[in-house]
């Protein structure tokens, strides 16, 4: 279906896909083998622009917005979950600083961001703040000219190989949900260590870490934004992130269909290719109509945020949890349509029915979304009456 | 530095079959290309570029639709594109071709000139030494490597049968690029966004000062007298039977010819 | 010289469209036009059921034809040895000397003496011996102003070459400088029995189809032609010819050969020379499957060779490269294993004696030029041969 693409959005689609096929497609199943973080994919993404894509052209960026970043993820997640991850990890870790941060915070750290020079990761979650990020006890105590942090975050994504980390701590505890602030830490500051990467059912190339912050010192110009504004910081983060873990769901949904469909045509059983029987008819039709609303949605809620409009909470909540939640139904069934060649590690929509899970988790699991959801229905209700 | 990369727009020779029984062939579909060893030249020009600075030119001689691949040129990195078109042109070899490509880089300037080894579609290898010549510059071609590049010599890796040749040559000079030098990058973004604006120079044959007895067919040394589909083996057959069977009628056939 | 449609029997039926390399042919007004994009290649001929295109000559088209005598061949060498396929170009150099009533000569740039006998001896009536320093080694700028200096005192009627490294570096300078024409990987030479012109066939489009070249008017006629091609002719002891000394004190050179970087070879046997070929594709799978091949290959005696999709894999170095842009081989056995049979890789192999073909699809064109097909699993039937032929072999 014609979505009425610019020619640059087709220009940044053609290109994300032509990396996802020729780079991504032949190295994902040893990345998911080894788990090893795919720096080559990551220079070429660096080498074609795509890191500055939603970073303004001042800051060596191309000024686009969040239809174009989620064209792009949507591309390279029908090859590989892992390596979108990888690059959408970064946008979700650089919005703090645009979102929030000065001029000169912009200036010290977009342009390499842009150039895909320095990996970005976003650290909000611990081991009690997950879906409670008022559970947060990394604190942030401001001593003079510097702030000292420390705490321990938990399951980052880029952690390690990332040089910039936006992160929420508590600054006053007294203040409840005022209480804690976002700071840019970066690699190599003395106190701020990684725990191991961890090993984990799916986007296994993507490295996930614990940032370890031990007494870490960092200057007082490194907070983002007002003195307790992190949770403010946290939310509006998110709610620029969620349509493109939106479109990473859509990307690995049509690539699973993809595999499925190419399978069901040439499996001969009972003298027929499958894809004949009505059975898989209906399969296929139920999943190609949720992915094409999937993306119309993305899409959709994409412009409204690119509007400029002010409260996107609900729609990217909504975008977020039907992709998603669509994304592992859909790598589900095509694995169930190709039987138990789905199952093999020869095929690669075991891998694509792995990796979709962690979407209805990570970034505000499916049931937050809907909470998110529900409290918008409930203040828009009270509204019109 | 001024570097000049040669482009030729090919047909995805791959793809490309040959009806033996009409003897025609049967491109329907085929994509047009930059050439593949092209495509090396190009990635080469720009990392010259990177480490020594200056201008990366392609240039292409070709119809009108060869622009195309120009603008893929620039959306890799080159600065500019020329296209040299001219119905004057049409019915070259390989003698004509370089002639006119000589005019061009001539016109151009150039120190560096690079080539793919050979276009996929002719398969001659000739173009890049026979500019080389009417240019009046060196030439080193199959280059696998290239060692050191200065404002007056190049050190570079020839790829012989049997290993290379380091070569050392001054500087103009021209160079044809082999697959092993590097590994072409891909477009980028701003490159597209480039290749999209970017205005094409335009070279015909009397922006060239031709001479137009050099030029198109009768310029040309060599004709093409006839095209013919190669031929196909006559005496074949598939040995049938399982593993173990075929296995053994292979060793027969072997100890028969007293390969064993 | 230009390709025109009878618009009287042209009736639009399209079918000269696909026929077209470069999209010269366009359907207007139900009839078949050709635009400014052809290229003269005359592949739309044949094609038309009503016969209506064809090739229409100019006043201009008439030029004089030069003159020439004699058939030269270059003879290449590299660390003071001549290549075989140098002695391959003296058995066709003296075919078609014969052919036209005349004699053959080789021009030989470095090596020594020894060699330039070896040369009479295998069919040269007279060799052009340099033995300046300047020549011992490889060298674009000095060979080619050597050879075209000697062809411009003498002017034969044909130069031949090896189609190698060597020879198509150099020959199209020498072509460029004498403004005459030159064809590249000749697989066949004949002389044209009205006219005396080369008849030069080479492959074209990734070898998807010959092509039949003349140099009508400019002399001498040039052609490379690949190792393993044509055929070595009779090496006679006793034979006697000429040697004529050249000297090169005059020339000069802007490139320089610093040294020689010799590829580490485990196996040290030439493809080109080898008997028996064991050549492994994208099928192969991996270096565990080279493996194999290398053991396959030990077992007979041969050498391993590999496709462009395995060299592009990084299983097996380039050097073991055989097909259109690799290297051309002519054994007496050739297996393909896991070989599809594209026909770039055909033209390096297909005229080996006996072709073997493994492959798991039935449909890999491979199985059109092999003697002997099997359809098979590679790595089922591989240590299965393997092991017949060791035990075969009495091991």
């Amino acid at each position: 279906m014609d979505y009425f693409l610019s020619e640059e959005q087709i220009m940044i689609r053609d290109l994300a896909r032509q990396i996802a096929e020729e780079k991504i497609v032949p190295v994902r199943a040893e990345l998911d083998e080894t788990g090893e973080f795919p720096w080559d994919i990551m220079k070429t993404l660096a080498q074609s622009d795509l890191f500055g894509l939603f970073i303004p052209e001042e800051y060596g960026g191309l000024g686009k917005g969040s239809l174009e970043l989620a064209i792009a993820v949507e591309e390279l997640s029908r090859a590989c979950l892992g390596v979108s991850t990888s690059y959408a990890a970064n946008a979700l870790g650089t919005y703090p600083i645009l979102l929030f941060g000065t001029d000169e915070q912009k200036k010290r750290f977009l342009p390499d961001i842009a150039a895909g020079k320095r990996l970005v990761a976003f650290g909000l979650t611990e081991a009690n703040a997950g879906s409670d990020a008022g559970g947060t006890q990394t604190t942030a105590r401001l001593e003079g000219n510097e702030y000292v942090i420390n705490g321990t975050k938990q399951w980052i994504t880029n952690g390690g190989v990332a040089e910039v980390y936006t992160i929420v701590a508590i600054t006053d505890r007294s203040k409840g949900p005022r209480g804690a602030s976002a700071f840019v830490v970066e690699k190599g500051t003395p106190g701020f260590t990684f725990g191991k990467k961890e090993n984990k059912m799916g986007i296994r190339a993507s490295a996930t870490t614990e940032l370890i912050f031990d007494n870490c010192r960092i200057p007082r110009e490194n907070l983002i934004g007002k003195d307790g504004a992190g949770f403010l910081v946290a939310m509006k983060t998110l709610d620029n992130s969620r349509t493109g873990v939106g479109s990473q769901g859509v990307g690995v949904a049509q690539g699973a269909f993809e595999e499925a469909v190419k399978f069901a045509r040439q499996r001969v059983q009972f003298g027929h290719p499958v894809i004949t029987f009505q059975a898989v008819q209906h399969m296929l039709a139920d999943m190609a109509t949720s992915i094409e609303a999937s993306r119309a949605l993305v899409y959709t809620v994409s412009r409204f945020i690119d509007s400029g409009a002010k409260d996107v909470s609900k729609e990217s909540a909504m975008a977020k949890v039907f992709a998603t939640d669509t994304a592992m139904k859909v790598t589900t069934d095509a694995v169930q349509i190709m039987g138990g060649s789905g199952y093999m590690k020869e095929y690669p929509v075991e891998k694509m029915m792995r990796d979709a899970k962690i979407l209805q988790i990570y970034e505000g699991t499916n049931q937050i979304q809907r909470n998110v959801i529900g409290q918008a229905l409930i203040k828009e209700a009270a509204r019109n009456r | 530095m001024r570097i000049v990369v040669c482009i030729k727009q090919v047909p995805d020779t791959s793809e490309v079959r040959i009806n033996p029984e009409t003897n025609t062939l049967m491109r329907d579909g085929v994509p047009s290309i930059i050439n593949p060893y092209d495509m090396h030249a190009l990635e080469a020009g720009i990392q010259i570029r990177e480490k020594a600075g200056g201008t990366v030119t392609a240039i292409t001689m070709g119809p009108p639709q060869a622009e195309a691949a120009l603008r893929e040129a620039i959306s890799m990195g080159a600065d500019k594109a020329v296209l040299i078109s001219d119905r004057a042109f049409a019915g070259s070899d390989t003698w004509a071709t370089a002639y006119v490509l000589a005019k061009a880089v001539s016109l151009l300037g150039a120190d560096i000139v690079l080539c793919g080894k050979q276009a996929i579609d002719g398969d001659t290898a000739q173009v890049g030494p026979e500019m080389a010549e009417f240019l009046d510059i060196p030439h080193v071609s199959y280059i696998r490597k290239i060692d050191d590049v200065s404002a007056d010599r190049i050190i570079v890796q020839r790829l012989m049968d049997d290993g290379s040749d380091l070569v050392e040559s001054s500087v103009p000079v021209l160079l044809t690029v082999v697959r092993e030098l590097n590994t072409p990058r891909m477009p980028s973004l701003k490159g597209k966004m480039a290749a999209k604006k970017a205005e094409i120079g335009r070279l015909t044959s009397s922006d060239l000062n031709a001479d137009e007895n050099n030029l198109g067919l009768r310029g040309s040394p060599t004709q093409v007298r006839n095209i013919f589909a190669p031929e196909t083996k006559k005496d074949r057959k598939i040995i049938e039977g399982s593993a173990e069977e075929q296995v053994n009628c292979i060793v027969a056939e072997l100890a028969g010819m007293k390969c064993l | 010289m230009f390709i025109k449609v009878n618009q009287e029997k042209c009736t639009g039926c399209g079918t000269c469209l696909s026929s077209c390399p470069f999209d010269a042919i366009v359907i207007k007004d139900d009839k078949a036009f050709i635009n400014e994009l052809c290229q003269l290649c005359k592949s739309c001929l044949s094609v038309c059921p009503e016969g209506a295109i064809s090739e229409t000559s100019e006043e201009s088209d008439s030029k004089e034809k030069a003159s020439g005598k004699g058939v030269w061949i270059f003879a290449e060498q590299r660390g003071g040895v001549v290549a075989g396929v140098s002695l391959e170009l003296l058995g066709a150099g003296s075919r078609l000397a014969e052919k036209l009533g005349t004699d053959l000569s080789a021009v030989l740039l470095g090596a020594g003496e020894e060699e330039a006998g070896e040369l009479i001896r295998w069919g040269a009536d007279r060799v052009y011996h340099c033995s300046d320093d300047i020549v011992k080694d490889f060298n674009d700028e000095p060979y080619a102003a050597l050879l075209s200096e000697l062809i411009k005192e003498h002017k034969p009627e044909i130069v031949l070459a090896g189609a190698t490294p060597i020879g198509r570096s150099f020959l199209p300078r020498v072509a460029a400088r004498l403004h005459t024409g030159l064809t590249a990987d000749c697989t066949s030479l004949d002389i044209d029995d009205e006219t005396k012109n080369l008849i030069q066939v080479r492959p074209a489009f990734g070898g998807n189809i010959m092509a039949a070249i003349l140099c009508p008017y400019t002399r001498p006629q040039m052609a490379t032609v690949r190792p393993r091609v044509m055929k070595r002719g009779e090496y006679a002891a006793g034979r006697k010819g000429e040697i004529i000394k050249v000297g090169a004190g005059h020339i000069g050179s802007r490139t320089k050969l610093i040294e020689t970087l010799m590829e580490a070879c485990e196996t040290a046997v030439n493809l080109q020379d080898a008997n028996v070929i064991v050549a492994g594709g994208r099928g192969v799978g991996g270096e565990k499957g080279f493996q194999l091949l290398f053991e396959l290959a030990d077992a007979l005696g041969g050498s391993v060779a590999a496709s462009r999709g395995a060299v592009d894999e990084g299983w097996i170095p380039y050097r073991h490269q055989v097909g259109q842009t690799g290297k051309t081989v002519a054994p007496r056995l050739y297996i393909a294993c896991g070989i599809s049979g594209a026909v770039q890789h055909l033209v390096g192999m297909q005229s080996s004696d006996i072709i073997i073909a493994i492959n798991k699809n039935p449909e890999a064109p491979i199985f059109n030029v092999a003697t002997f097909g099997i359809v098979g699993d590679f790595f089922e039937i591989v240590p299965m041969l393997i092991k017949k032929i060791k035990e075969a072999k009495g091991e």
